[in-house]
């Protein structure tokens, strides 16, 4: 218990700096980035089913799927989104320039 | 137990560099990656630890879950990407619900510390789940993207926040007795705690319930782990919270409110700035051109000058707004050497993203040197404006800050605004007990000119007139950006 609370509480010190620091081009990507950390509760959900009775069982088997589905389908949806930031090459942007 | 913390310490090492990656956009795509692989080593250490490594149906599980994440996903058009996370953002709450309802039926977790962590993060999951929902669906238009407010909402939110901090307590002090057969009226009264807490949050205001609804869920998340005893999951729901609490923060500084005032719905004193728009918009103008603080262009203050009466104005942009002349603002276009386009909503509503990329291709061109003005929170959710332009296939290196490019309006010679309003309204920065009074905003009419192609000539969101519309440096093209916006550039090329 107190390793777990001295841990949040580092993890939020360092978080803050580094999350700070990243400019708000990128402040989408960010947030749907920690938007599929957010599944990471699948964990807590895995050991639940690894504990509980079977009776709980559709109750976390459904936790589980849901934070697949977060985790999955953020960071799937978060590389979608990095992958359109870019700089075209010179070449392609001289191109642009000729056929207008 | 030490090895435990040791692989714990690790993989979060591995979160860590992975957000440090996302500090730059050449190196994001990678600090994404690395963030999913840290979640599967998390998972894997997770089953390994329990035991369930060769337990078929929890993989199953797993894989239906995956599955219907990655089709979603890859399935969404970008247009939709707000409410698509939104709502994956309210699974994940929704899941740290449900293991904390079900945490107790282990018989390996017991005492205040635990009792008390759970009936939290059951409530924050539940908020999470159902204010997401209902997020989600206004950003889907299947609910009204404006604001709804009930009678007495105020009071019904506190009320129905007492009786589930009732419940909650019953349960944690009593927990024998009351943890399960008072579940249900802790779920249902922070169902409806999260409904009504973001249903009176509309438009504008949108990109700061998104962040917090983040938050909420990372917040729910570290609780969970807390009560789970899982070092892990705590500090990964940590750094979560943190984003969202840090992005909400920036979103409250973009809009001048407070998260607490958002959260009450919109600004009341929107709808009386409605009310008497007229009278007022022409005082306004008057003190925009007096004042002292707006450095206008030596031209723009010319014309101001040498315009009519301040009382005359309005009247002034009412004949603007007929027919603007087309071959005016190609003119204007033809003889800037410098634009700055400041994309706003309606922009992502109209879909005119790819049209603004083939004007910044047509002008640059021409020679002409182009950037992109992007205000913290034009859109819907944080970073919007540059997602949208990233995709029409802009490159990032043009998308200027607020900050940054405000000094430059001045040396400008033509600023295009496409769909953006509040975020461009000089009377921020002069007019009184206006909700966005004090609001930072691009200082556009310290351009040399200034073309406005938004949909109608009303005001924004926050309900307050632009005076910037009846400036005389400003021409006015009003219909939808995607039909306008074409329209311009034909008119360019030929």
């Amino acid at each position: 218990m107190f390793v777990d609370i001295a841990f949040v509480v580092v993890l939020t010190i360092i978080g803050y700096r580094i999350i700070a620091a990243v400019p708000p081009l990128l402040h989408t990507p960010l947030m749907s980035g920690m938007n599929a950390l957010s599944g990471v509760t699948v964990i807590g959900a895995l050991l639940i089913l690894g504990l509980a009775p079977r009776s709980v069982e559709p109750w976390a088997a459904l936790a589980v799927i849901m934070g697949m589905t977060n985790v999955v389908g953020g960071f799937l949806v978060t590389e979608r989104m990095l992958r359109m930031f870019r700089i075209r090459q010179r070449p392609a942007r001289e191109q642009g320039g000729e056929r207008t | 137990m030490s090895y435990q913390i040791a692989i714990a310490s690790l993989i979060t090492v591995g979160f860590l560099v992975g957000i440090r990656l996302l500090q730059s956009p050449r190196t994001a795509v990678w600090g994404n990656r690395l963030g999913a692989l840290s979640m599967v080593l998390a998972i894997i250490f997770a089953l390994y630890e329990r035991g369930l490594l060769s337990e078929q149906r929890i993989w199953l599980y797993m894989v239906a879950g995956a599955g219907v994440g990655a089709v979603l996903a890859l399935r969404v058009r970008m247009v939709n990407m707000p409410q698509m996370v939104g709502m994956f953002n309210g699974l994940g709450g929704g899941a740290s619900a449900l293991v904390a309802a079900t945490a107790a039926q282990t018989g390996e977790l017991s005492g205040w510390f635990f009792w008390w962590t759970a009936v939290f993060a059951l409530a924050l999951g539940t908020v999470t789940f159902s204010g997401s929902a209902v997020a989600a669906l206004k950003l889907q238009g299947m609910i009204t993207g404006r604001a709804i407010v009930v009678r007495g909402h105020g009071t019904l939110v506190a009320v129905l926040m007492i009786a589930g901090a009732a419940a909650m307590a019953g349960a944690a002090v009593a927990p024998d007795q009351l943890f399960y057969p008072v579940m249900p009226a802790t779920v249902l009264a922070f169902v409806l705690v999260g409904i009504y807490m973001t249903i009176r949050i509309g438009g504008a205001d949108m990109p700061i319930v998104i962040s917090f609804l983040n938050s909420l869920s990372g917040v729910a998340a570290a609780v969970c782990g807390l009560a789970v005893n899982d070092m892990l999951l705590a500090g990964v729901g940590a750094l979560v919270g943190v984003a969202g609490l840090i992005l909400t923060q920036l979103m409250c500084v973009g809009i001048n409110r407070s998260l607490f005032s958002v959260l009450g719905g919109p600004d009341p004193r929107g709808k009386t700035m409605a009310a008497t728009a007229q009278p007022q918009a022409a005082s306004w103008i008057e003190a925009a051109a007096d004042s002292s603080e707006v450095e206008l262009a030596p031209e723009a203050r010319a014309l101001l000058e040498s315009g009519p009466a301040a009382g005359e104005m309005v009247e002034a942009a009412d004949v603007a707004v007929e027919e603007p002349e087309p071959k005016e603002v190609t003119d204007l276009v033809r003889e800037a050497s410098s634009v700055i386009i400041v994309p706003g909503y309606g922009m992502a509503v109209a879909q005119a993203q790819h049209a603004v990329r083939e004007l910044v291709d047509l002008l640059e061109g021409k020679g002409k040197e182009v950037k992109i003005a992007v205000h913290p929170v034009a859109g819907r959710m944080p970073g919007h404006m540059n997602v949208l332009l990233a995709e029409a296939g802009l490159d990032y290196d043009k998308f200027v800050d607020m900050d940054d490019i405000n000094p430059e309006f001045a040396n400008t010679d033509l600023v295009i605004i496409v769909g953006a309003c509040d975020v461009v309204n000089p009377a921020a920065r002069t007019a009184e007990q206006t909700p966005i009074q004090g609001m930072p905003v691009l200082h556009v009419e310290e351009a040399r000119s200034v073309i406005v192609l938004n949909l109608d000539d009303r005001p924004g969101y926050s309900g307050v007139p632009n005076p910037l519309y009846g400036y005389g440096h400003c021409t006015l093209v009003l219909g939808n950006a995607a039909d306008t916006l074409p329209g311009l550039i034909e008119i360019l090329k030929s």
